[in-house]
């Protein structure tokens, strides 16, 4: 079993601090990703998905961003104990990132088969120059971009190709864990579509394992195999997209996020947003951080921080699951 | 949707181009006809450069249009002088996509609701005018406390619901939602929706809701038209819209969406090839033609005129050649 | 949430926040701006003061028993090569250097910024022919400029006053043209359009204020700046004309006895160092007091 995870979190804790304030951007979470397997990260702005990526890359901020406690298991490596060095040879190679907005991760002076090159070499430094082309060119049509484009410039690609040739760059070393931070967000929805039908075929084809981070429901019903819902800092619950998705029980937040969604087949006059606001990260409350905008909070949310409850896969943290037999579930339609 | 009642709102072959350096010609709204009756919300679709945002500034003169006419209650308002056009402000207003350049960092959330009835005067006195402003925080549900406060202290929803209580301030009649939404997180988004659908019932207003989000679009409007390239290619009643899509844009944009559904796990996207093409220079013929599946050569050479196929919905597309009525 | 129903007003007090009061309290925060205000308050005391200490006299009637002494309890920063005071002279020379300084500063400001801001909102034609003919301007080295305006009009306040201007208005009118047309691209500006506002209005309210910041850092640079050129302008001969005092020119006076006499040099030329350090230092506190996002 322990041998089948790529990446295994064990209660990250990571702070931003600075002169003014702390703030506790995840308090304490524990993530697992099988091996070939996408898992799906969802939550509000705020919520701590990129800082749970950053952690994994060990790029926080160097100045404010601490990691306090925890583990990061990567394919029997523990990444918080690497040297620096040892560290770069996995950034990159094993792991690769994409980033939300394609306009910035690429270099405005350097051609697409420069930047591919670059991204070979790095980790190759082996090959020939013609070895590398070839790559690059297998890269570039992976993705479907035309082989004789190699020589343009960014700004001479559309949003939609910027992003593709920004996964060619990170596919091409074929890394074991590809972390994608709303690869889709700044996309037209035609284009994001051909985009993540793309991904989802390249994964498949590579077999390589994912952290997909998002904030859309939709996306992770399309791409994912597993959730974790994330809110301030922690993961409320977690699951295969099947629990999530058809589960009996559904942590209110959960069930908050689906509700604010307009459904494209029914006909309802108004949304049941979720009340309220995030908490603020740097003042959390001193029991379940949802309780204050939570319909079902009882006394016991306001006072103690909730358990986790493990029911098979499905994971749930919050006060109302935790005596199985005795809890209501949210109801789907209140 | 009776035809002898005069639109709210009506635009005729409403055009603006922009001149580009050297001569060159981007077609942004490239002649749009259509209707907004009182108390209706049109939903304004398409993706990024169709043209949606300059459509919606045009119709409030925020852009001069190129050619064609902006008619208010059966008026052509493009022709107004300026001191005329400026009272009617009040009545055609505009709520805009970012919650944070929308609102001048340097004033109070009280002041930055209040500007726009400074302008016009519309009560005799300062605390009038700051009264009013209070009564608008109320109805937009922002608490009292932040009226001193400066935008910059407020997260993203609240900015916007200064936005909106600006733009209600002076009793618009008509409001252009620029993607009021899109820049806002999930359960934020959902809020606010309620509250413009909300005020909409209280306040009669009449909506043009200029969105990429088809699920916010329909779950807001009474009328869809979508936009491709300066061009209206589909237009019709919300629900028909969504059951039965005609234009072959329409119909791969409903299918891009991905839905929180599981069930809907497997079924692929109808993928539209490529990418918009440029607004620049746009030869005559239809601006889909490129990417679509169904060309032929009668889409090419001449624009495609928009049709009625069935009872208020609209279609350009040379596969729907069947005209009702005739 | 969004229940359209009012609320039981509680009074509501729009007090508008006194933005001095504010701008004040984010401003004494900043140590250095604080020095800097002092320091400058001290010097502008000083000068308004300066009959009450040492006649004007003492200033321009040397005596031609005591030249080129070094500071002494009678002369406090010595004598100067006819005799006279060098501490009269540093007081009421900074009257005139900091005058000239001052006003050339606020006509280049006013002047330029209004040039920038039509340039830049109105854009276009009106924003070309300003342009153009400030590259005319700019193409004439500014010493080159301010001496064919000064030998052309003679040297005296008014005319140095004139001459300063125009050597320093375009900088105004390229950095407001610039601030203009990034802040006319803001939303809010649209949103004030779609409100009914006039052109002026909005240049008045919404531009204008939030360009304020960098005008304001880019005059108090431009203060301590003008009084060093124009210390330029009297070396040359081209300042405030003899036996005026006046900082620049008490430099230039300074240069021959430099070695026999360095305290003529020194004390010009600290009272130069301190009054331009001081004002960029306002300038640097103003600048962060007056901007909302910094507030805290």
């Amino acid at each position: 079993m322990k041998n089948d995870l790529i990446l295994d979190i064990k209660n990250l804790r990571v702070i931003y601090q600075t002169d003014l304030e702390t703030v506790e951007a995840i308090n304490g979470i524990d993530l697992k990703i099988n091996k070939g397997k996408t898992l799906g990260l969802v939550g509000e702005t705020g919520a701590g998905k990129t800082t749970t990526a950053l952690s994994i890359m060990r790029l926080l901020p160097e100045k404010t961003g601490k990691i306090l406690s925890g583990e990061i298991h990567f394919d029997r490596q523990e990444l918080l104990k690497l040297s620096p060095l040892e560290m770069r040879k996995v950034r990159g190679n094993r792991i690769a990132m994409v980033f939300q907005d394609p306009m910035t991760s690429l270099n405005p002076v350097m051609t697409v088969r420069e930047q591919i090159a670059e991204a070979i070499k790095l980790h190759n430094a082996n090959l020939s120059n013609d070895e590398v082309d070839q790559r690059v060119e297998t890269a570039l049509s992976m993705v479907g971009i035309l082989p004789s484009r190699k020589n343009e410039y960014p700004h001479q690609f559309s949003g939609g190709m910027k992003q593709r040739v920004v996964i060619a760059m990170a596919l091409v070393c074929e890394p074991d864990l590809l972390i994608a931070d709303e690869p889709t967000t700044a996309l037209d929805v035609t284009i994001q579509a051909q985009v993540l039908m793309m991904i989802r075929e390249l994964r498949d084809r590579i077999g390589t394992s994912m952290l997909m981070i998002t904030h859309d429901l939709g996306i992770v019903a399309k791409i994912c195999d597993d959730v974790a819902v994330m809110y301030a800092g922690q993961i409320v619950e977690s699951g295969t997209v099947f629990d999530l998705f058809t589960g009996e029980k559904r942590h209110p937040y959960t069930q908050g996020l689906f509700d604010s969604i307009p459904s494209l087949n029914t006909r309802s006059n108004r949304l049941k947003p979720i009340q309220g606001l995030m908490p603020d990260p740097s003042n959390l409350p001193k029991g379940c951080c949802f309780a204050p905008r939570c319909q079902h909070c009882m006394d016991i949310c306001i006072n103690e921080r909730p358990k986790q409850v493990i029911e098979g896969t499905h994971t749930l943290l919050c006060h109302l699951f935790a005596d199985s037999s005795a809890a209501p579930a949210p109801q789907e339609g209140e | 949707m009776d035809s002898a009642r005069t639109p709210l709102i009506e635009t005729v072959n409403l055009k603006k181009l922009f001149k580009l350096n050297g001569g060159a010609l981007l077609h942004a709204v490239d002649g749009i006809n259509m209707k907004v009756y009182s108390g209706e919300t049109i939903g304004v679709v398409g993706e990024s450069g169709c043209g949606k945002s300059t459509l919606g500034r045009t119709i409030l003169r925020l852009i001069e249009p190129t050619s064609g006419q902006i008619l208010y209650n059966g008026v052509d308002i493009t022709k107004l002088k300026s001191g005329k056009m400026r009272e009617l402000r009040k009545d055609l207003q505009i709520i805009f996509q970012d919650p944070y350049s929308s609102i001048d960092p340097r004033k109070s959330v009280v002041e930055v609701i209040a500007e726009y009835m400074f302008i016009h005067n519309t009560f005799p006195s300062k605390s009038a005018i700051y009264n009013r402003a209070a009564e608008l925080m109320d109805l937009v549900g922002l608490a009292r406390r932040y009226a001193n406060s400066y935008p910059h202290e407020l997260d993203g929803g609240r900015r916007q619901r200064i936005g909106i209580a600006r733009a209600l301030s002076l009793n618009p009649k008509f409001i252009v939602c620029d993607e009021p939404v899109s820049a806002l997180d999930v359960s934020i988004q959902a809020q606010i929706l309620n509250l413009l659908m909300d005020l909409a019932d209280e306040l009669g207003l009449t909506y043009m809701f200029v969105t990429h989000d088809l699920s916010v679009v329909k779950h807001i409007s009474n009328k869809i038209m979508v936009m491709y390239l300066g061009k209206c290619v589909e237009m019709a009643a919300s629900d028909e819209l969504f059951t039965n899509p005609l234009h072959p844009y329409t119909k791969a944009l409903l299918s891009a969406i991905p839905e929180p559904d599981i069930s809907k796990r497997d079924e692929e996207f109808v993928l539209i090839k490529g990418e918009i093409s440029s607004p620049i220079n746009v030869k005559p013929g239809c601006r889909f033609a490129a990417r679509c599946d169904y060309v032929s050569e009668k889409c090419t050479g001449r624009d495609i005129e928009l049709k009625e196929v069935a009872k208020e919905h609209f279609v350009a597309c040379t596969l729907c050649n069947q005209e009702v009525g005739k | 949430m969004s229940q359209a129903t009012v609320q039981t007003p509680d009074k509501i007090v729009f007090k508008k926040q006194s933005q001095a009061k504010e701008v004040w309290r984010r401003y004494k925060k900043n140590k250095g701006a604080v020095i800097g205000l002092v320091l400058f308050s001290f010097i502008l005391i000083l000068l308004a003061g300066a009959n009450f200490i040492v006649p004007y006299s003492a200033a321009t009637k040397g005596v031609f028993s005591q030249i080129n002494q070094p500071p002494s309890s009678e002369h406090l920063f010595g004598t100067d090569s006819y005799g006279r005071d060098v501490f009269a002279r540093v007081l009421y020379g900074g009257r005139t250097s900091l005058m000239v300084a001052l006003l050339a500063t606020a006509s280049s400001c006013l002047i330029g910024s209004t040039l920038g801001a039509i340039a830049g909102y109105f854009g276009g034609r009106v924003d070309g022919v300003i342009m153009r003919s400030l590259d005319i301007f700019m193409s004439i080295p500014d010493i080159l400029f301010t001496m064919a305006v000064v030998f052309a009009l003679g040297a005296n306040f008014q005319n140095l006053l004139i001459a300063l201007t125009l050597a320093y208005f375009t900088n105004y009118v390229r950095l407001v043209r610039s601030q203009v047309l990034n802040l006319a691209e803001q939303d809010y500006v649209e949103a004030a359009k779609a409100g009914g506002s006039g052109s002026t209005r909005i240049i008045l309210t919404h531009i204008l204020p939030n360009a304020m910041g960098v005008i304001i850092v880019n005059t108090t640079l431009n203060v301590a700046k003008i009084i060093l050129y124009e210390s330029t302008l009297s070396f040359l001969g081209l300042g405030m004309p003899p036996p005026a005092p006046a900082w620049g020119l008490m430099l230039a006076e300074a240069r021959e006895f430099m070695r026999a006499a360095p305290h003529l040099m020194f004390f010009p030329a600290v009272a130069i160092v301190v009054s331009a350090s001081s004002i960029n230092l306002i300038g640097d506190g103003l600048r962060d007091a007056l901007d909302p996002k910094l507030k805290s």
